[in-house]
């Protein structure tokens, strides 16, 4: 029960609800729960709520360490 | 680098790269390494039942070296909730016109008589929400009372608080809360605590952990602790996950680790907390499997009280009571697998569930049933 997954905000309106979208996959969801929610942040989506921006300079920096781990091994 | 700039355009092909086998060879590699060094069998408990399907759904637990073992928590809300709720949940809609709002997971658990909610969606007094914002709209739409039936742990609370609050705001008096919540760390210590426990390591919920951050698990570090790794949900995060684990292991460190940086903050979302904590207020709550536990439960505060299910239908207290011969309360704690459970695969099977390991898609017994193996 506690699957989520990541979206990107295509537009915020007035009442705090946003269009996300992932691929051909497009939602309404409500951004009561996260901090200055932007046009082109990444979300994580759960139960119709954001529950947290998703970082993506982190997500990058890691994938760099699993790229590092495949050249050295 | 640029190679993955450009790949990271869309998080799509995020989750691709994480799912890249290619990447998850060296990880493989490094676990098995990890493990050799470590003489003895390491138990890895995730707690978290979206971690028991991704691990299984991805074939990862077939992986591991033969000494790491997975084994499944308590981290189904549908499982560690008493049978005796969904009998509660079963006389409201007999003895009241009340309507019944529910995630679709809890329909198919049957009460201690072997009814379950599904039973009653013809009448249209049963109705499944995906997200609690549609609460609103079905207590608008309705006359009489609406009750929600309030399962979930800290990923799923601050969404029925803001939706609570959204009713409140919208005037709709006619909105119940049925509260089961769940908190994790108390289930946590509950299991350390445990005398005859054989864990030497968990898995943390990533996305419990999006909410609370990481303090709420430092007591993992103190004597008589374990590691404690918080990891995501792609299979390049589990193994990342359970490398780290195992590498504590080997050093005899016990830390709490944050392994899933890009959605987990240190300080988790003070926000979507606030929120919670303005409706809600922490109470002893009763686990499936573990009885009751000391302040891990959830209960509306304050006036809000006044919108508490339990206590405007005067709702008798839960009690746990097992069906004849489940193994669900051993299974929730990591000390049987299912397919020791008597009932497993004969008498008990998803599509005809007995116990609510084998209703919830993130049962232990129904990922076992599905993929195949014992998860001790």
């Amino acid at each position: 029960m506690c699957l989520a997954v990541p979206m990107k905000i295509v537009k915020i309106d007035s009442a705090g609800k946003a269009l996300v979208k992932q691929d051909d996959l497009e939602t309404e969801v409500d951004l009561t729960l996260i901090e200055d929610p932007k046009v082109g942040d990444y979300v994580i989506i759960h139960a119709g709520y954001a529950i947290d921006l998703l970082d993506l300079e982190e997500a990058l920096e890691r994938l760099k360490l699993f790229r590092a781990m495949e050249e050295s091994g | 680098m640029s190679d993955f700039g450009h790949r990271l355009s869309t998080s799509m092909s995020l989750k691709h790269i994480l799912q890249d086998r290619r990447l998850a060879e060296p990880l493989l590699q490094e676990i098995e390494k990890t493990a050799a060094e470590i003489s003895r069998t390491v138990r890895i408990m995730e707690v978290c039942g979206t971690h028991t399907v991704a691990i299984r759904g991805s074939g990862i637990h077939s992986l591991l070296p033969e000494n790491v073992l997975m084994i499944s928590g308590p981290g189904c809300p549908v499982c560690v909730t008493p049978t005796s709720y969904i009998d509660n949940a079963l006389q409201l809609l007999e003895t009241s016109d009340t309507t019944v709002a529910s995630f679709g997971d809890m329909l198919k658990v049957p009460g201690s008589d072997g009814r379950n909610l599904a039973g009653y969606m013809g009448g249209g007094r049963v109705r499944i929400v995906y997200s609690p914002a549609e609460l609103l709209s079905i207590a608008e739409g309705t006359s009489g009372s609406v009750v929600f039936l309030a399962i979930g742990f800290e990923t799923t609370i601050p969404t029925v608080a803001a939706a609570f609050l959204q009713a409140r705001r919208a005037g709709l008096s006619n909105l119940y809360l049925y509260t089961a919540f769940k908190t994790i760390p108390p289930a946590l210590r509950a299991l350390l605590s445990s005398p005859d426990r054989q864990l030497d390591g968990f898995l943390l919920p990533g996305h419990v952990s999006v909410i609370i951050g990481v303090q709420p698990y430092r007591f993992l570090e103190e004597p008589g602790g374990v590691p404690g790794v918080i990891a995501g949900f792609e299979p390049l995060d589990l193994l990342q996950g359970i490398l780290a684990v195992l590498r504590q292991t080997g050093r005899g460190e016990q830390r709490v680790e944050n392994t899933y940086t890009r959605a987990v903050r240190t300080q988790g979302n003070p926000k979507a907390r606030e929120i919670m904590n303005q409706v809600f207020e922490p109470a002893d709550a009763l686990w499936r499997g573990f009885g009751e536990i000391q302040a891990s439960g959830l209960v509306l505060k304050g006036d809000y009280r006044e919108a508490d299910a339990a206590l405007h239908f005067s709702l008798p207290p839960l009690y746990n009571l097992e069906p004849p011969g489940c193994a669900c309360a051993q299974v929730l704690q990591g000390r049987l697998p299912p397919t020791e459970c008597p009932l497993f695969g004969s008498s008990c099977t998803p599509e005809a569930p007995i116990g609510p390991c084998m209703v919830s898609s993130e049962g232990t017994c129904a990922a076992s049933f599905r993929y195949g193996e014992a998860v001790l």
